[in-house]
């Protein structure tokens, strides 16, 4: 269980996150999700005791991660995987980590194994790829069995593969009981992986909730339409109180309808002798959902602001 | 009938039985951290015989020297101890304990390798004081091997013109230390360095500086001057390396041996100490 209430950090007069509160539950994997600079890694570094936070307080497991003299066997996180030595092979990193925690040595050759770097156990780290550093920082989370784990963007640089596996660890790590917490800027890799989404911008809290909830806030359910007579079909659905875009080219159009469900609209249709095409409704995808609601929070937005 | 409904409890994996917190643990997880980085074996060789070398080469000198005194023939064999610790061997030993000694943390912060190791061991001013107990250890073995290589060597070459001395001869044994020693109080002061400034080559940089550039910036003539530079390693280096007693006529103010002794305990003390209290304070 990870608890976070009302936090924030400051740099000068930037705030990179503020009054942050929120709950990652065991038995689920939740998702963090963001923008680019919404502050999602300072809030797991807040969380890990690494920076101080200005106000407020992160809590593992009911404590502040700060006050284990050792923290792999309560929390095991992968925050960079670029954060090792290039100079040592991966059974010497794994090592040193397990030896200042008590860990038996066998582990190394475990958690090796279960990322599938058991072959690249003695090779220099410095000569892996950023999907094999991924998984060396995943066994290095796995190394003390601990109840919470935390993985920063766990999946760039993976192969399809990988991902797939990452995956299904994540779901597996979810299912022993233990609280997984991913943060990511890519909506579309939580559609398939995360039960729970919390959702920051700019700093703040925007949503905490189950990934379906989430995906019904929002507001563009709308309906696809088909018709030869476009322009028809327009004024009678507007006349019903429906907002109305024509979508595709010319002669093929097709108009997106919100305000208004499909049976009404193939109704109105059939009582104005309007041929229909198509009818499809469309639900919005997570990623529609996160980008309607982090808008307004992009830090850093291509081009001009519409 | 009880009906008691036997839900398989949905055990959040609870941790397992932890180990007690051993320092230990830490020493020999800062150990394999130095073992497994194979430049280092090669660093520590070649310091060691460039140190022992230049001994060597000032002992062959002598030996020449000694065979052909010339129209100015030495007065003393005093001196001749002395050929054992070369300035030069030995400015390089503090160079190169001093960046092995700051390389030991400045490599996690530039890595950010230090962030993993913070989530392992949270508490930071213990993984500092384990780091400061390996390297010492390690470079008082190496300044050992390459103090009393040194002192042989040079009286083995000596001995040809049989103006070697015992390593019991007044004053040898104190030398002796002093140059095994200055290793580990580089090393330490490296390391200290090192978690203040956290980026590599202003570290290497400020070493260097404040080693052996600094100290002679410092004139012995004037009282203020002569007590800062006795104030540094190598001024008390050369100090604790002199067997003779300083000259009386001398212009120069001398430092004292205890307090040549006292720096060599006070730098390696104050940057470890700095070095704990600000990495306790500072965001990682």
């Amino acid at each position: 269980m990870i608890e976070v209430n009302e936090l924030t950090k400051r740099y000068g007069s930037k705030t990179a996150v503020d009054q942050l509160s929120f709950t990652v539950r065991p038995g689920r994997v939740t998702g963090f999700l963001g923008p680019n600079g919404a502050g999602k890694t300072t809030t797991l570094r807040m969380i890990l005791g690494l920076d101080a936070p200005t106000a407020g307080t992160a809590t593992v497991g009911g404590v502040p991660f700060r006050s284990h003299p050792r923290g792999l066997r309560h929390v095991g996180a992968l925050l960079d995987a670029n954060q090792v030595h290039g100079g040592r092979s991966a059974a010497a990193h794994l090592s040193a980590l397990a030896r200042s925690n008590g860990i038996p040595l066998r582990r190394v050759d475990e958690v090796l194994q279960e990322v599938g770097l058991a072959e690249a156990a003695g090779r220099r780290i410095g000569g892996f790829s950023l999907g094999m550093k991924q998984r060396l920082g995943i066994a290095t989370a796995l190394l003390g069995d601990p109840p919470v784990l935390m993985f920063d963007e766990p999946i760039n640089g993976m192969d399809p593969e990988g991902v797939l596996w990452v995956r299904r660890l994540f779901r597996r790590l979810a299912a022993e009981g233990r609280t997984v917490f991913l943060s990511s800027h890519l909506m579309s890799e939580m559609e398939n992986t995360a039960d729970e989404l919390v959702v920051i911008g700019r700093g703040r809290l925007i949503a905490a909730e189950s990934v379906r909830d989430f995906a019904a806030r929002s507001t563009r359910t709308s309906v696809l339409v088909g018709t030869p007579q476009a322009a028809e079909l327009a004024a009678v659905l507007a006349g019903a109180g429906a907002s109305v875009e024509p979508e595709g080219s010319a002669g093929a159009e097709r108009l997106a309808v919100t305000g208004l469900a499909a049976d009404r609209i193939g109704a109105l249709a059939f009582g104005n002798r309007i041929v229909l095409t198509e009818l499809t409704t469309r639900t919005a995808s997570l990623e529609e959902a996160f980008m309607e609601l982090t808008a307004d929070s992009v830090e850093y937005l291509a081009g001009q602001p519409r | 009938m009880t009906t008691l409904a036997s839900v398989p409890p949905a055990t959040p994996a609870a941790p397992v039985a932890e180990p007690p917190v051993r320092f230990r643990d830490l020493l020999a997880s800062e150990w394999i951290k130095i073992r497994s980085l194979r430049s280092i074996p090669w660093v520590l060789a070649f310091t060691t015989l460039f140190v022992i070398g230049s001994a060597a080469v000032a002992a062959l000198a002598d030996y020449h020297h000694l065979a052909d005194p010339g129209p100015n023939p030495r007065q003393s064999h005093d001196f001749l101890p002395f050929d054992a610790y070369p300035p030069g061997g030995y400015w390089t030993l503090m160079l190169v304990a001093g960046s092995i000694g700051a390389i030991t943390v400045v490599s996690e912060y530039s890595s950010g390798l230090i962030r993993t190791t913070t989530v392992a061991v949270p508490a930071r001013g213990s993984v500092v004081l384990a780091k400061a107990v390996v390297t010492a250890a390690l470079w008082t073995a190496v300044g050992t091997v390459v103090s009393t290589g040194s002192f042989l060597v040079s009286q083995a070459i000596l001995n040809g013109r049989h103006a070697g001395v015992p390593i019991t001869h007044p004053g040898v044994l104190r030398a002796l230390a002093a140059s095994a020693l200055v290793a580990p109080v580089c090393a330490l002061f490296g390391l200290g360095l090192g978690v203040l400034i956290r980026h590599s080559a202003t570290t290497m940089v400020t070493s260097t500086f404040t080693l052996i550039i600094l100290p002679p910036l410092f004139s012995t003539r004037t009282l203020w001057s002569a007590d800062v530079n006795h104030a540094m390693p190598v001024s008390a280096w050369q100090r604790l390396v002199e067997n003779w007693s300083p000259d009386p006529d001398s212009l120069a103010f001398t430092a004292t041996v205890p307090g040549s002794w006292i720096v060599y305990a006070l730098w390696p003390l104050i940057a470890v100490t700095l070095a704990v209290v600000v990495v306790r304070r500072r965001d990682v």
